[in-house]
């Protein structure tokens, strides 16, 4: 069975209620259900349509929609013959259900999450961040977080402060010819 | 017999057994591995024994990026070098930063420990490492160590 095929299967199974919307393009399928029935659905993909690998979970930021926050899965069979993308919005704050009882790797995948985005997951055995240190206030993939950094201070274990970024954003420009599009063009470093 | 002053007699000890600590960080930790291995051969220099004990080791090859993670753990290693000690900034994120202009990077090791030579590059071929090795010596040469440990005992001067 196909990507294809296994979405189609997941509409008729759960139906109009719980998946949200499905798409296709460019061979690329996604389907987009509710929180509340995310875990429900991906143990289908897991236990049912042979989805044994969790490639990769992350999270996008709408900042100034709602819900703000949407978090994805992206799935694939073992012997990468299909591959599944789910989506589910996500509010402020989190309380995804966990499914590193399903997949192993994502016990990680989720931290990750935790750390950079600030959701909370229900039921997982050790949310702690991951990347940034215990007790870093921000959350720093957040949209409204800026590229420079901020401030911050933990006695003895680590700080941080703000990156200057006169002269910036430090990208090359599209469409310049190269020593000119370079960022050091700018007059800065 | 040879004569010479005390102070130009240590100074070419010191500078011919530079004994690094080899704070490998990044991908700049490869090119300082190719720089101690046979091809370059920084024994040539004396400084072919890297200590992974700070107590034993004399100059720090800050080489990789210094994450805020890691920086006070940098520094904690520093603190534990004896004096007299000197550190290399290797590359371009251990200089300034580098590429990583971000909320996640410290803008350059002299932020937070003495720097007595940068080795510009991304990362530096071994050459350049050995280049900014010398200019160490050559650095230490100059020094006078027995007129500023006296006047570390007076309580005078730190460097």
């Amino acid at each position: 069975m196909s990507a294809e095929d296994d979405i189609g299967e997941l509409r008729r199974e759960f139906g109009r209620s719980k998946v949200v919307k499905t798409l296709s393009f460019r061979g690329e399928q996604t389907i987009e259900v509710t929180l509340e029935s995310l875990r429900e659905i991906l143990k289908y993909c897991l236990r049912k349509q042979g989805y044994a690998f969790l490639l990769d979970i992350s999270s996008v930021d709408n900042l100034g929609e709602a819900p703000r926050f949407e978090i994805v899965y992206e799935l694939a069979a073992v012997d990468d013959s299909k591959h599944l993308r789910v989506k589910a919005p996500v509010e402020e704050g989190g309380g995804i259900p966990t499914v590193s009882d399903l997949w192993a790797t994502a016990n990680w995948h989720e931290r990750e999450v935790f750390d950079m985005m600030g959701l909370t997951f229900k039921g997982h055995p050790d949310l702690r961040r991951i990347l940034m240190w215990e007790g870093y206030p921000y959350f720093p993939l957040r949209k409204d977080f800026p590229l420079a950094g901020k401030p911050s201070e933990m006695p003895d274990v680590a700080f941080s402060w703000v990156a200057p970024l006169e002269g910036g954003p430090f990208v090359t420009r599209p469409g310049t010819d190269r020593v000119s599009g370079e960022p050091r063009g700018k007059g800065e470093s | 017999m040879v004569f010479t002053r005390l102070d130009a007699a240590i100074n070419w000890m010191r500078k011919n057994s530079l004994w690094p600590m080899p704070m490998g960080l990044a991908c700049c930790a490869i090119e300082m591995m190719a720089t101690a291995c046979a091809r370059f051969d920084m024994a040539r220099f004396g400084a072919e024994v890297m200590r992974f004990s700070p107590r034993q080791a004399d100059v720090m090859i800050v080489a990789g990026t210094v994450t805020y993670k890691m920086a006070l753990a940098v520094k904690r290693i520093w603190e534990q070098m004896p004096e007299p000690k000197w550190c290399i900034a290797m590359g371009a994120c251990a200089s300034s930063g580098g590429m990583y202009r971000s909320y996640a990077v410290l803008q350059g090791i002299d932020l937070l420990l003495p720097v007595d030579v940068y080795v510009s590059g991304c990362p530096p071929r071994p050459e350049a490492l050995l280049d900014g090795l010398m200019k160490l010596q050559k650095k230490i040469e100059g020094e006078r160590p027995i007129e500023e440990q006296l006047a570390d005992f007076r309580g005078g001067s730190d460097r």
